[in-house]
């Protein structure tokens, strides 16, 4: 899946690629490749420990799906030139929601689970808002936003339960649908294939997948050819909220709580598995194959590094320095891709 | 033969400063008319009245014999003015044919499976391009960022065509280019010239203009300082007036 449209006829002479040019041509080449060299190290570090078995193959594709329902509208909106850094506190605000309103005061789940998303298309709408009027960068204002709204989170809870951490026993037909496991894969891994579906349709397949690309890359240029601009970020901020939300409500059934307080490290999660992806942080580039493939990444190394046996606390570290490696890797691709075919003159 | 667009005794002022003042221009069909001046000398003001971004605080324009009062770009789109900016084809990194219909992308089959048809914007991306001389790309899928300066003009103009532009305006299609790649620009004026386009050039080099020009607007200080035909001056007296209203590119009028 490339960001490209590919041609099923080209006219005229056709260019004889090689196949390592053409390999350099595909927008996730990168990840890709990290991607297996960073499993085939553990299969070979931690695999007699039982990295490869089913418990150990379930565990980093439980990880990469709840984290990927989150990255890959980070994706999205990053490829469409913004950030997102309230998707935390939407995690941990639909969390609490679901939490306290089916826990404590005893509502159907259907009820306080469109409460929940309802609270994340607000969110988007605040964020997207707000960044089209006050044009202040959205890194300011989402991280503004995720701290107004985890502070509410946290103060509400509080206030109406007298704890932070709010129990839910019985959520019903929900348990089925957002709770159960199949082996040790859970059903959250089902919820990212289908994100992911949608996600590379829109990008790849529809002319709003083709004003993403466009109102990252540049924005005048992109609003000139009447492009709507603003809509398509208002679009992309409800998507990455109401996914943020959809982990919440999800994670509290899962786990039979919800925690006004969880969900912060999604924040930084998201944008990381997004660039290791091959996302360009100024925007203009990307690809969900290559989003997917960053999340597969971050899942392996965090679950990984636990059957190897060594110390866990390493796990940041490694992160930073693939994040870095990453960004270069990716830059060096593009150039590539960009010097192909360019004349000399 | 009559003029597709007329400026009559437009102005223009933001606050208290004049940026037009009484201006009066036409542009016919299958004629490029040039538009020169200094930069502050009211070209850009007075593109943005033609192409729809703002209005004239008083004035009248006419469009194919009509009176028109654009509301926004988007309206002078429709009556056909096609505007190609310095800056087109900047969004390197998504494909020729993506570039080529952003904003008007051909889509197939319904409802949520509605798609975008890329065998259709493949094909006549390409078709379109190459048709505007440009050879060497022969992929639609290759990355706009690929192409050169004059290549990236090409798809610009080709697309304002394509999509019906009767009057095209060029700002400044020629000034970040080489003169290679400056000779791609002013051929496709020429050829969009031929089959009747009315195009209005803005440019600040006087070989460029003398090359294409059919009739000459200098603008100095948002007035008319002269206009003319082609012919109607010498090279040394464009050059001059156009010196009036600033200091020349040495490098321009000297080939």
């Amino acid at each position: 899946m490339t960001a490209t449209l590919e041609t099923s006829t080209p006219a005229g002479p056709a260019r004889r690629h090689g196949l390592i040019e053409r390999l350099l041509g595909i927008v996730w080449i990168g990840p890709a490749i990290a991607a297996i060299v960073i499993y085939v190290f553990f299969v070979i570090v931690g695999g007699a420990s039982g990295f490869l078995s089913i418990p150990g193959t379930a565990g980093w594709l439980n990880t990469a799906a709840e984290l990927g329902i989150i990255a890959v509208p980070i994706g999205l909106l990053m490829i469409a030139g913004e950030f997102d850094l309230s998707t935390g506190s939407v995690v941990g605000a639909a969390a609490i929601i679901v939490a306290l309103g089916t826990g404590f005061y005893g509502l159907p789940v259907a009820l306080t689970m469109s409460m929940a998303l309802v609270m994340g298309i607000a969110v988007g709408c605040f964020n997207a808002l707000l960044v089209s009027v006050t044009r202040l960068p959205s890194f300011i204002v989402t991280l503004a936003s995720n701290f107004i709204l985890a502070g509410t989170s946290l103060g509400l809870s509080r206030l109406i339960s007298g704890s932070s951490n709010v129990s839910l026993k019985d959520a019903g037909w929900a348990e089925a649908v957002f709770g159960s496991k199949w082996m040790f894969f859970n059903v959250s891994v089902l919820w990212y294939a289908v994100a992911i579906v949608i996600a590379a349709w829109v990008l790849k397949q529809t002319p709003f997948g083709n004003w993403i690309f466009a109102t990252g890359g540049n924005v005048d240029a992109a609003r000139r050819a009447g492009v709507p601009v603003a809509r398509v970020k208002l679009i992309l901020f409800i998507w990455t909220a109401v996914s943020s939300a959809f982990v919440g409500v999800m994670s509290a059934i899962m786990y039979n709580q919800g925690n006004a307080a969880q969900g912060q490290g999604y924040v930084f999660q998201s944008a990381i598995a997004a660039v290791i992806g091959g996302v360009l942080l100024q925007g203009g580039f990307g690809s969900v194959t290559g989003i997917v493939l960053g999340t597969f990444i971050y899942g392996i190394v965090s679950l990984g590094l636990f059957y190897t046996g060594w110390p866990t606390d390493w796990l940041a570290t490694f992160i930073g320095a693939l994040l870095v490696i990453a960004v270069l890797t990716n830059n060096f691709v593009r150039e590539l891709a960009l010097n192909r075919g360019k004349r000399k003159s | 033969m009559s003029a597709l667009m007329t400026l009559q005794s437009v102005s223009r002022s933001f606050g208290n400063n004049l940026a037009l003042d009484d201006v009066s221009l036409e542009a016919y069909p299958g004629e490029v008319h040039c538009l020169l001046g200094d930069n502050g000398a009211g070209k850009s003001t007075l593109i943005k009245i033609m192409s729809g971004v703002t209005p004239p605080s008083s004035g009248t324009l006419t469009f194919d014999g009509r009176p028109v009062a654009f509301r926004s770009p988007r309206d002078a789109k429709a009556y056909g003015i096609g505007t190609v900016h310095q800056d087109v084809g900047s969004i390197p990194l998504i494909s020729v044919a993506r570039n080529f219909f952003l904003g008007n992308e051909p889509t197939k089959g319904w409802g949520p499976f509605r798609r975008l048809d890329h065998a259709t914007a493949n094909r006549i991306a390409l078709e379109q391009i190459r048709e505007m001389g440009i050879r060497r790309i022969n992929d639609a899928g290759q990355l706009v960022g690929t192409m050169s300066g004059g290549e990236r003009q090409a798809l610009a103009i080709a697309r304002a065509l394509y999509f019906g532009a009767r009057l095209l305006i060029l700002d400044e299609p020629t000034a970040a280019l080489g003169v290679k790649e400056s000779k791609i620009v002013i051929d496709l004026m020429i050829k969009a010239r031929s089959q009747g386009i009315a195009l209005v050039f803005i440019t600040h080099n006087a070989t460029h203009a003398l090359q294409v020009g059919d009739r000459f607007t200098v603008l100095i200080q948002g007035r008319i300082a002269s206009q003319f035909k082609r012919g109607e001056k010498t090279r040394e007296e464009v050059l001059n007036l156009m010196a009036g209203g600033e200091e020349f590119d040495a490098a321009g009028h000297g080939d």
